[in-house]
């Protein structure tokens, strides 16, 4: 096992390289250059105030100078500066990681929470009512486009109900209040983000959940352990419910880039200042330090993740060796 | 079931009508203006530097405007006259301007703001390692002395007239960036702290959330009324007005449709309305052989219902534009009468050109070719994109084709406009008041990224550009750019679409407020004197320290 | 075989009303031409905003044309942008999952490395590489889609077939001989058919909200095409003073994603050959 992940981190190294070619790659491919927003068609900004900007943002140097630079920087932890504002890069993504990962594990607990038993409970009671309806539900949850329910989610329980606030991480007396009252108004304010972030991948999982548990029910080693006379809960939980984890695990590996990168549009829908909206506020004004260092970090952090997740694999699986 | 809300919200989205408005009780008109409440504006991006030197954005813009001051600023009636400068001679046949600065003004660390400082801006905006996207203003200063600490000398190389509003530039405080120099004072953290000299001073900055500023009591211009100025950023426009009608947020600005939105929306909120520094046009590549002859153009500027866009795009909320110059300038020609509405004299003009439907498909030909083109306008602005529809069906209706591209803003810049790479476009210039638009329409101004994308050339507007630079007496100049104005209009390289209005809404309690077409140019309203009555307060901040 | 699929799909409620609904939905594309009461991109200034009514049973947008209309198009323009994308991602991602999930090793190796490279990528990136390369028109909406969202599947089609590998029956084909492409796709690929289905019916739905969500950004497909997407982002705007904007375009895309995923699940249980 030792030997396996020293060789699974090594194997990262390259894995990480490759990501960061891609990034930059595709970026050069992007029309566009970082100083067009800043000079969003002023007349009163003269095209010589626009070339001295990109000759101090090393634009006008070949492709492999200006990543062997971002390489050699990067090795002494430096991701650089962000275009837009001038700020370190690694501060700029520091800032905004903690609330993206608050508002994605408290979303995932409730995903995971939610989806297992559901899965769980419809594939033992197959083709129940709880089944059909609860089948319904999730559904619906899942083909509903985002944006739209949240905003409906905020008409109804924001404005009309006045029971939450509409948007934004904290109020604006924030500061004034005491530690509870702090947490209490920012517990409001997540209430609907994690809701509505819940709400798409409860379907997914809580579908593969049931799919899953439904083929291992199925399976001789579930009928054996029934034939032994273990109870019915034991059979459930202890042999086929491990064995239902494998595919879920599968899926847990592919949400991480979202989890760590953040969604822009629930970020925008709800003013949250997390990862996604500064990842697609560097697309569109082209800021090649912030992007690149947003590239490298989730990257990192997913294969890591995933690293973890065929680790778990293989814990659930007995049939899985790795050598 | 969680997934329950989801019909739950519908069924309540479908009862309408009003839910829990208009509880509040009635404004109080007695008592004594307050010291102590907050002001909430949403933004629907966040700043980026807080340093007007390094900003052009105009989330960076508004909050710049309420901690610097510049050494001149524009008054309610478009006029230039002093901030931290309180007067200034104009010598050498307009060479040389000299300030002379206020005495007695402070920073907000409590030093005193002297003429080191103006130098010290001045330096940075030239200084080749910093930037600044406004150094294209000074280009033509020769140098800048402070022959005392409250009188700062500049010297031009030839009479430049723009020169004074740009002076407007927020002056930042040397002993706070330690004189630093290029990238130093790129990432100086000052960008984040700023001090300035303005009637707000910087409190906190929660990135992407929101930035507060509290009220600067030894403001040179009095104490502000209103204790705290609260920036929020609301990325997504839709919310924002959801945030309004949540009675969230103090100000915003409309969109036609919000601002025509039912009545009962606005309880607690006064609307405004005024003209903005800004127009929309539709620009034709004269480079491109079907658009060189200028009948032509007036054919499509016949077809082009401008009533109807004004109706349709800014829902009224606008007037049809004639010239590259606003109805609010000195430098606006209202003699000038533009091309009427007149479809019919379209197609007369266009068969006088030799384009016929001749094969019926109801699209005019000539020569076997049939008279199609394309326009490219930047995606994320719906005026724009609306306006483009409405123009296609109009143009249609004389057996016109045109088609739409809509394009992500950075690769519509690069690909198209930057290398002329289209027919037609739909654009919006923001303007400042000083009349001079020598990088639009000068016809030096043609290579690529430069401004003149269209490839215009009027020897005689050239030569108003030039003059226009020059000219230091007002009725003169006015006269030059007026028939600039009317010529611009006659050669027809832009249709000129329409003006929007500004459409700005504030909370009711908030009185004093004296909104100027000002506000659109980013040297605000007269904000520092707007006041809540004690009684009405509604976000009172407390004072424990 | 095929009367036993239909008459086990039959049997179940929730997938026959998906299968009724999709076909519906596909003649109403279909017939889009004839049944709209109006043309789509007539333009009515007059009667912008309208609420529905007799005249517009859905009402009028902002530039007054006809949503009925517009929904009837957007019909055909959302179905086939997700049918193309779907396409596209299905082939790549069963292909990939079997080969490295069955090879094992090398193949395995360098496979599952490439796609672990592209699934470091946030959603954002997709969006990236849509303006990177391609301006936002329908056939690149359609590609981007789906090559995008292939290597889920890849990766779940490659842990069944990595399972299943060391399965009896494919043991056995292997040690009678049987070549590899034949156990690849005679012994593999029927018993990884159903989260193939599944995942494939679950994609057509994914890809009309993707789309949608791209149409959020103003990266969808663009106007004056409809497509229930750009309708519904269009829509969002008014929400609040003429609902009927985004609440039809946003209920079809419901109904329709619903449709597909009822049916694939009721497709998944009849295609099971262990039921």
């Amino acid at each position: 096992m030792i030997n396996y992940l020293a060789r699974r981190l090594l194997m990262m190294i390259p894995l990480l390289i490759g990501i960061t070619l891609m990034t930059f790659f595709i970026m050069q491919l992007a029309p566009g250059k970082p100083t067009d927003l800043v000079t969003d068609l002023n007349p009163k900004m003269s095209s010589e105030a626009r070339d001295r900007l990109v000759k101090l943002y090393d634009l006008d140097k070949p492709w492999h100078v200006r990543y062997a630079k971002w390489v050699k920087r990067v090795a002494r932890l430096d991701f650089g500066e962000s275009f837009r504002d001038g700020r370190p890069v690694m501060k700029k993504i520091a800032e905004r990681l903690p609330a993206t990962l608050l508002l994605n594990i408290l979303s995932l607990i409730l995903i995971f929470t939610a989806a297992l038993s559901i899965g769980i409970y419809s594939a033992v009671h197959k083709d129940s009512l709880f089944d059909k309806i609860s089948t319904f539900f999730v559904y619906v949850g899942f083909s509903v486009p985002t944006f739209w329910v949240a905003l409906l989610l905020m008409i109804g329980l924001g404005l009309k109900l006045g029971l939450l606030p509409i948007s934004g991480l904290r109020s604006i007396h924030y500061g004034d209040l005491s530690a509870w009252g702090k947490v209490w108004d920012m517990a409001r304010h997540l209430v609907l983000p994690v809701l509505v972030t819940g709400l798409t991948g409860l379907a997914a999982l809580a579908r593969y959940s049931r799919s899953a548990m439904l083929e291992v029910i199925r399976q001789d080693y579930v009928r054996t352990a029934r034939a032994k006379g273990l109870s019915e809960r034991d059979v459930i939980l202890k042999h086929a419910f491990r064995n239902a984890l494998i595919p879920i695990v599968t899926l847990l590996g592919l949400m991480l880039p979202e989890l760590i990168g953040g969604s822009f549009i629930f970020e925008t829908i709800f003013a949250y200042p997390g990862m996604g909206r500064l990842g697609y506020d560097a697309i569109m004004a082209r800021d090649y330090p912030v992007l690149m260092g947003i590239g490298t970090i989730v990257a990192l952090l997913t294969l890591l993740g995933n690293l973890l997740a065929d680790v778990l694999y293989a814990f659930a699986d007995p049939r899985i060796r790795y050598q | 079931m969680r997934t329950g809300l989801v019909p739950a919200a519908l069924g309540l989205l479908f009862l309408g009508g009003c839910g829990n408005l208009s509880d509040e009780p009635p404004l109080d008109s007695a008592s004594p203006p307050a010291y102590d409440d907050s002001f909430i504006e949403s933004s629907i991006g966040d700043a980026s530097y807080l340093n007007p030197v390094l900003s052009s954005d105009s989330a960076s813009g508004s909050v710049n405007g309420a901690v610097f001051n510049g050494l001149v600023k524009y008054d309610e009636n478009i006029h230039i006259t002093g901030d931290l400068a309180e007067r200034w001679e104009v010598s050498q046949g307009g060479r040389v301007i000299t300030f002379h600065l206020r005495k007695g003004v402070l920073w907000h660390d409590g030093a005193p703001f002297t003429a080191e400082d103006v130098l010290y801006t001045y330096e940075r905006l030239k200084d080749p390692d910093v930037k600044t996207p406004h150094s294209s203003n000074f280009d033509k200063v020769l140098k800048v002395e402070a022959p005392d600490a409250w009188t700062v000398k500049v010297t031009y190389s030839e009479p430049y007239v723009p020169a004074l509003e740009s002076w407007g530039m927020g002056i930042v405080p040397k002993h706070v960036f330690g004189g630093a120099k290029g990238k130093d004072f790129n990432e100086h953290p000052a960008n984040k702290s700023p001090v300035g000299t303005g009637p707000y001073r910087f409190k906190e900055w929660k990135v992407d959330e929101k930035i507060v500023l509290e009220a600067n009591p030894d403001c040179f211009e009095g104490r502000p009324h209103i204790k705290r100025y609260i920036f929020r950023v609301i990325p997504d426009n839709s919310v924002e007005f959801l945030e309004l009608r949540n009675k969230s947020i103090d100000t915003m600005l409309l969109t036609p449709d919000q601002y025509r939105a039912y009545g009962e929306f606005f309880e607690g909120y006064k609307r405004y309305r005024l003209p903005r520094g800004a127009y929309t046009y539709f620009a034709f590549n004269l480079g491109r052989p079907l658009f060189r002859g200028r009948n032509v153009r007036l054919a499509l500027a016949h077809a082009v219902n401008k009533a109807e866009l004004v109706d349709a795009v800014v829902m009224g909320l606008g007037r049809s534009a004639s010239g590259p110059f606003l109805p609010l300038s000195w430098a606006y020609d209202p003699s000038v009468k533009d091309f009427e509405y007149d479809p019919a004299l379209a197609v007369k003009l266009l068969a006088q050109e030799g384009w016929k439907d001749s094969d019926g498909d109801g699209i005019l030909d000539k020569d076997g070719k049939p008279f199609a083109f394309t326009v490219v306008t930047n995606q994320g602005n719906k005026m724009r994109s609306l306006s483009a529809e409405i123009i296609q069906q109009q143009l249609k209706k004389i057996g016109v084709r045109m088609d739409i591209r809509v394009i992500e803003w950075s690769a519509f810049i690069k690909n198209f406009v930057d290398k002329k790479n289209f027919d037609a476009l739909i654009l919006g210039w923001t303007i400042s008041p000083d009349p001079d638009q020598y990088s639009i329409w000068h016809s030096s101004q043609k290579k690529e990224g430069q401004y003149n994308f269209v490839g215009y050339g009027n020897p005689e507007v050239d030569r108003i550009l030039e003059d226009g630079r020059r000219e230091f007496d007002p009725q003169k100049r006015k006269r030059l750019y007026q028939k600039m104005h009317r010529i611009v209009h006659d050669d027809l390289p832009y249709i000129f679409l329409y003006y929007p209005d500004y459409l700005p809404v504030v909370h009711r309690r908030v009185e004093g407020i004296q909104m100027a077409p000002l506000s659109t140019f980013g040297f605000g309203w007269n904000f520092d004197k707007w006041f809540v009555r004690e009684k009405n307060v509604r976000y009172p901040v407390r004072t424990a320290q | 075989m095929i009367r036993l699929y239909i008459s086990r799909i039959a049997r179940d409620r929730l997938a026959l009303a998906g299968a009724v609904m999709m076909l519906l939905l596909i003649a109403l594309a279909a017939a889009a031409p004839w049944i709209s009461p109006a043309n789509y991109a007539d333009q009515n200034l007059t009667e912008r905003l309208s609420p529905p009514s007799a005249r517009h049973w859905l009402g009028t947008d902002d530039l007054g044309r006809d949503v009925l209309s517009r929904m009837l198009w957007g019909t055909r323009v959302s179905l086939v942008v997700a049918f193309v994308a779907v396409g596209i991602s299905t082939f790549f991602g069963t292909l990939v999952g079997l080969i490295a999930g069955y090879f094992g090793r090398w193949a395995d190796a360098i496979l599952m490395r490439f796609v672990d490279i592209l699934l470091c990528f946030p959603t954002f990136f997709l969006i990236l590489m849509v303006i990177a390369f391609l301006e936002p028109d329908i056939v690149n909406v359609m590609i981007v889609i789906g090559v995008t969202s292939w290597t889920g599947l890849a990766r779940l089609v490659r842990g069944e077939a990595l399972s299943l590998r060391e399965r009896d029956f494919i043991l056995a084909a292997r040690a009678l001989g049987a070549s590899n492409s034949r156990v690849l796709f005679v012994h593999l690929l029927p018993n990884v058919a159903a989260p193939i289905v599944v995942s494939a019916t679950l994609g057509v739905g994914g890809a009309i909200l993707t789309e949608s969500a791209l149409s959020f950004l103003g990266l969808g497909v663009q106007p004056p095409d409809p497509s229930w997407g750009n309708m519904l982002s269009a829509g969002k705007d008014y929400i609040y003073f003429a609902w009927w904007l985004s609440v039809f375009p946003g209920l079809a895309i419901l109904t329709t994603v619903m449709a597909f995923n009822l049916f694939g699940e009721g497709l998944r249980d009849a295609l099971d050959p262990r039921s």
